[in-house]
Formats: C-alpha cells, structure tokens, sequence
C-alpha cells in the first residue's frame, strides 16, 4: 500500500423493492473485476436474507442492522466503513480495492453520498462512485407513479438497468425507457436482461480517479449509449419538457458565452440553498472563463463533488452545457437567472 | 485550529477548487486565492445588498454576514452564506426571484421590505 493511497470508490445500488438489486451483485461479483471488492448489505424485510446469499462472498461482508441507510443508520453506514478500513490498515482482511453499498428498496441513496463527503473520517479514505440503479420492467412503470421513493432512485442515478425486460412486450419496455429518460436524461439506460453487464463499463468513474479524459463527460450527454447528445438531440429538453411538465424531469441549458467561475459558485450554492429539495441532480460540463479545458460539475442535491479540470474537450462543441433534474422547476428561470448572475461578473456579454 | 482564536479550520468547500492553480490551469499566475476571495466579495455584496446585507471575509477562513442593523451571522462557507442571510431577512433568498434578477440586472440596492 501506498504512503498516501487514492480513496476508494464506494458503488451504491438502489432500487425499488424486488427489482433486482441482490441478482444485479451477484451477476456483477462472477466477474474477475471485481474480486477485490467488500459489499456491505442494507436488508430490509425478511431477516438476513440478503446476508445469507451474501456469506459466502466475502470476509468484508458486514450486514447493516436497523432497516435504512437513509438516515437513521446513516451512522452504522459510518461504522461499517470505518471498520473495514480499519481491519484492512491492519491487515486483517484481504485487500479490496472498491465497495458496493446494496441499499434498502426504500431507501435515498442520497445521504450515503453525504456520508461519504463529508464524514471527517471517511471523506479521506472513500469516494462515492457510480450510482446504479435497478427498475424492474414489469412494475417499475407503476412504481414510478406511485411513489416518491423510486423516482428519487432513478433521478440520482448514474446508470439505469432495467430488469426482467424479458418478461415484457416491446411496447411496454420502450414505454419505461422513455419515461425513464424524461426523468434522468443523463444516466445510460441498460437492458439488463438483453445486454452484457461490464462492471468496467457501469462503474466506470466519471468524478473519481482517473475520470479527467475527454471521454469521462460523453455518459452525460449520451443518455442512451447510442451517441445522441440530451441537449438538442434526441432526448431533448423541449421534447421532455411536454412529456414532463409537471413532476421530476431532466431540463437542460446551454451557454455559448463562457461562464465566470465566482459568479457560478455564488449562483449554484444560492440554487442549492433555496432549491436543493428540488434540484435532484446537476451535470454539467463548463467554460470556465479564462480556462482552456472544460470543468466537470456533479452534484446530488445539495451535495456537490469537487469539480474536476479535464484534461480536454470531448468534441468540437465549446459551449457550457448543463443538465439539470429537477422536481417542477422551470427552465427558464434556472437560464434566466444564470444569465443574470454570469452578467453580473461580465456586464459587457450577457448572451445565452 | 488557529492558536490564536481557536477556529477550527473548515471543511473544502467545492467553490474553493478554483484557488487551486492545478485545477484552473492558466489562471494560476494571475488569480490567486486572495484575488479570487475579493472577486467573490464583491460579487457576492451585489446580491445579498438586494436585501439590505452585507458580507466580510474573515481572515480569508471564513464569512460575515451583517445586517443595516448590526446583526452578525459567520459563515464557513458560501453555502452557509445563503443560509445566514436567510436567518437574518427571515426570508429565502432565491436566486430565481425576479425582483433579484431585475435588480442584478439593473445595479439597484436593497429590495423595499
């Protein structure tokens, strides 16, 4: 081990109740990339289920006890981590080189992403990578209208996997998929039932380690994996913008005048403030003023990761674009009131 | 922890990134954490002087936040900015307000409260 080792990249997977989580590890754990990894299980329901299915994977396998990563255990979450970083300085484990938090069905994956942030502890030794989700196909849909908790599931992910897509009609599978993109336009949608899972490919960082080439920003503006950019192209704003007028939807803004680096910190941290319940999800890749290279902004809620400088652009396009997933926000008044503050340190160029 | 006043040094803050001259490139040589604390300042005194505040830096550690009045909330940070300011007004400060953004845009002080 290194004086100063790189944190480990902490993968949650959520997702409603019996849509596949358990199956999605356990199919992702036969392959050889991810042998050293230590998975912590959140069960909910039946006692120890998960555990059991779990027992045999691994030494670090540590079962969370009361129910809900969300908040009340929150603090178990802390003390699982703590200690397998513990037990592995000391060498009492095998080596891991990643975890995977299974989250409970009901749960918001959001204060793991908190924890790992900004525990005093943990913040130095982890990061949060990729945030998977699974939707089962045959009732994701139904899920979705119903309640509060899947749609935050899928607003925050970074990859969707829908499950069981073998046991629906075309139709209906093209249905979610659409739906799932009005919801979040910047998280690759996976048939998990049709395509090959490569954990390389589904976590790979796009915040973490290594994740400052050009390529790591196209995921975002690639909703699908089949090339269209969720601004302008396919999946565009307007388009989602009538299909999700009301509820959590994916918005999108694009500034052609380069943004100041101040003036948006002032105007996110504001946005946070005021509207960090509905503000769900923000991607964005900026021009910063007087920066060559673009900046990578990600943010859940009111949690945003430390931008990131790429290395370079990932096309030929030089404009900011950012995606936001927002719960009945409008907007234009997100553009509108960006424009505002970005003059504000630019009075001469106000153009959007 | 500052041995003379006892402050615990803060958290990063994810706006702080720009002070690093490894993530803002050619920016390095000519803005500085200083210059990028007194950009920030002056910035920050046009929007929160649309409600009758105004905000400090402390020792470039940290913020404060004052009403006409006096009244003083510190801030860590410039999210905590936002959440001082609120405290103090009593109401949100939301950037999407278009009374805000028409005083932005027009360079007008305090809103009529």
């Amino acid at each position: 081990m290194s004086e100063y080792p790189e944190p480990i990249p902490v993968n949650v997977i959520t997702g409603f109740l019996g849509s596949g989580k358990t199956s999605l590890i356990q199919r992702l754990l036969n392959s050889p990339e991810l042998e050293e990894t230590a998975i912590l299980v959140n069960e909910f329901g039946e006692v120890g289920l998960d555990h059991h299915l779990f027992r045999n994977l691994s030494e670090t396998t540590i079962l969370l006890g009361n129910g809900c990563v969300c908040c009340t255990i929150r603090g178990d979450l802390k003390d699982a981590l703590r200690d397998l970083f513990s037990q592995l300085t000391r060498r009492e484990i095998p080596q891991f080189k990643r975890v995977i938090v299974e989250t409970s069905g009901l749960a918001d994956p959001v204060p793991i992403a908190y924890t790992l942030q900004f525990e005093p502890v943990l913040r130095h030794h982890f990061r949060l990578g990729n945030i998977l989700t699974t939707i089962d196909a045959v009732n994701g849909a139904g899920q979705l209208r119903s309640y509060g908790e899947s749609v935050k599931q899928v607003a925050v992910a970074d990859r969707l996997i829908i499950t069981k897509s073998d046991l629906v009609e075309y139709g209906e599978l093209a249905s979610l998929k659409r739906k799932l993109a009005g919801i979040n336009a910047t998280a690759p949608i996976i048939d998990g039932a049709r395509e090959t899972l490569r954990p390389s490919s589904l976590f790979e960082d796009e915040m973490g380690n290594g994740g400052t080439g050009p390529r790591t920003a196209r995921p975002w503006f690639a909703p699908d994996g089949r090339g269209e950019p969720a601004i302008g192209g396919e999946i565009s704003d307007e388009a989602l913008a009538h299909r999700h007028s009301d509820g959590v939807h994916s918005i999108s803004i694009r500034f052609d005048t380069p943004l100041d680096w101040t003036a948006f910190g002032i105007w996110m941290t504001m946005l946070l403030h005021c509207h960090g319940d509905k503000v769900l999800r923000i991607k964005g890749l900026l021009n910063v003023q007087g920066v060559e290279t673009p900046v990578l902004i990600n943010g859940v809620q009111h949690i945003v990761h430390p931008p990131v400088h790429l290395q370079a652009w990932p096309d030929s396009d030089r404009s900011s674009r950012l995606i936001f997933i927002v719960d009945a926000m409008n907007r234009a008044d997100i553009e509108t009131s960006l424009a505002a503050f970005n003059g504000l340190a630019n009075p001469v160029s106000q153009k959007v | 922890m500052c041995a003379l006043c006892s402050m615990l040094g803060g958290q990063d803050h994810w706006t702080d990134t720009a002070s690093n001259p490894e993530s803002f490139g050619s920016r390095s040589q000519t803005h500085t954490r200083h210059r990028e604390r007194q950009d920030r300042m002056r910035l920050i005194n046009r929007i929160v002087g649309h409600y009758g505040l105004s905000v400090s830096d402390w020792s470039g550690n940290a913020y404060v936040v004052r009403s006409a009045t006096g009244r003083t909330l510190m801030a860590d940070n410039l999210s905590q900015v936002w959440k001082a300011a609120s405290t103090i007004t009593g109401k949100s400060c939301d950037p999407l307000d278009p009374a805000l953004i028409r005083a932005i845009r027009t360079g007008s002080g305090p809103a009529g409260r």
